[in-house]
């Protein structure tokens, strides 16, 4: 017997969708993190340039980037299968994301 | 009508990839929030799935053909230093705008900002985009990642649209000129 058209054969668990989400938090907040750091520790900015046409935000967004698919791809490893406690997880993300978009403000980021 | 290379890749980046992202992601908004509505879509939302996953997936490759023609195209174009003794600023638009404290703010707040909070929206939306492929309306059931999603989308909204704002002052005010002219068309005059 064949399903619906809009059936949903099986519940999938959360903690993928979870992992996408908070490690998207996390990279976000790297960003903003790194971009803060580049900005104003000199030695630190210098080692960012990892294309020099572009300085510093060739390395600032290449690490995010890099820190943001490590965190996904670790965690996406281990909740694969598992249902997890997803509201927390969820206020976090959103907090860093917040935070990592506020971080790239300078006006913000001038205040550390 | 002319256009240099320079500014034909601009503005590739901008009205092509930018524009067309902050288009997309009005209606991904609307399309999410009509998909999840208490009174959803019924029986045609298998087509609306097959949608709004590819409409996800085109605007994560324009977010990062946005990001990335930015960075590593326009932006060492926008940041290129003159040689000692060149008092002609305008192939240089962040050293012309730093010239003047009437614009110096253009680029120590408007382009510092654009150019780090522009990545937020490749971030954002690629998770957007691998969560609806994954979970696709059944994501409706799981309402805490399906708001989280939501707001993601909305954030890299925003940081499109801020963005944006301010590549489009920062051409207006230094445009990013140079390079080979292309002639785009000709009329005779009588």
């Amino acid at each position: 017997m064949s399903l619906p058209q809009d059936s949903v054969p099986v519940e999938l668990p959360n903690g993928p969708g979870a992992a996408a989400i908070f490690a998207a938090g996390i990279g976000s907040f790297a960003l903003g993190m790194l971009a803060v750091l580049a900005d104003h520790v000199a030695g630190f900015g210098r080692m960012m340039v990892f294309y020099r046409p572009t300085g510093p935000l060739s390395g600032v967004t290449a690490c995010a980037v890099l820190v943001w698919l490590a965190v996904w791809a670790i965690l996406d490893r281990s909740w694969r299968r598992r249902t997890v406690r997803a509201r927390p997880l969820v206020t976090a993300a959103i907090v860093l994301l917040l935070l990592g978009l506020l971080l790239t403000f300078p006006p913000f980021g001038d205040l550390f | 009508m002319e256009i240099t290379v320079r500014g034909l890749w601009t503005m590739i980046h901008g009205m092509g990839f930018g524009a067309l992202y902050l288009m997309a992601c009005s209606g991904a908004l609307v399309e999410l929030w009509r998909c999840y509505r208490p009174a959803g879509p019924g029986r045609e939302s298998r087509t609306n799935d097959s949608f709004l996953r590819v409409y996800l997936v085109v605007m994560a490759a324009l977010a990062w053909l946005a990001v990335l023609t930015g960075t590593y195209v326009v932006y060492p174009w926008y940041r290129a230093a003159p040689l000692p003794g060149i008092a002609d600023l305008s192939s240089f638009p962040q050293r012309l705008l730093l010239s003047s404290p009437s614009t110096a703010g253009w680029h120590s707040i408007g382009m510092e900002w654009k150019e780090h909070v522009a990545w937020l929206v490749p971030i954002s939306i690629t998770m957007a985009a691998s969560v609806f492929l994954r979970y696709g309306r059944s994501l409706g059931t799981h309402a805490t990642l399906r708001n989280a999603v939501i707001g993601f989308v909305a954030v890299s909204f925003f940081a499109a649209g801020v963005a944006g704002f301010f590549g489009a002052m920062l051409n207006k005010n230094a445009p990013v000129r140079g390079g080979r002219t292309i002639h785009v068309m000709q009329r005779r005059h009588r």
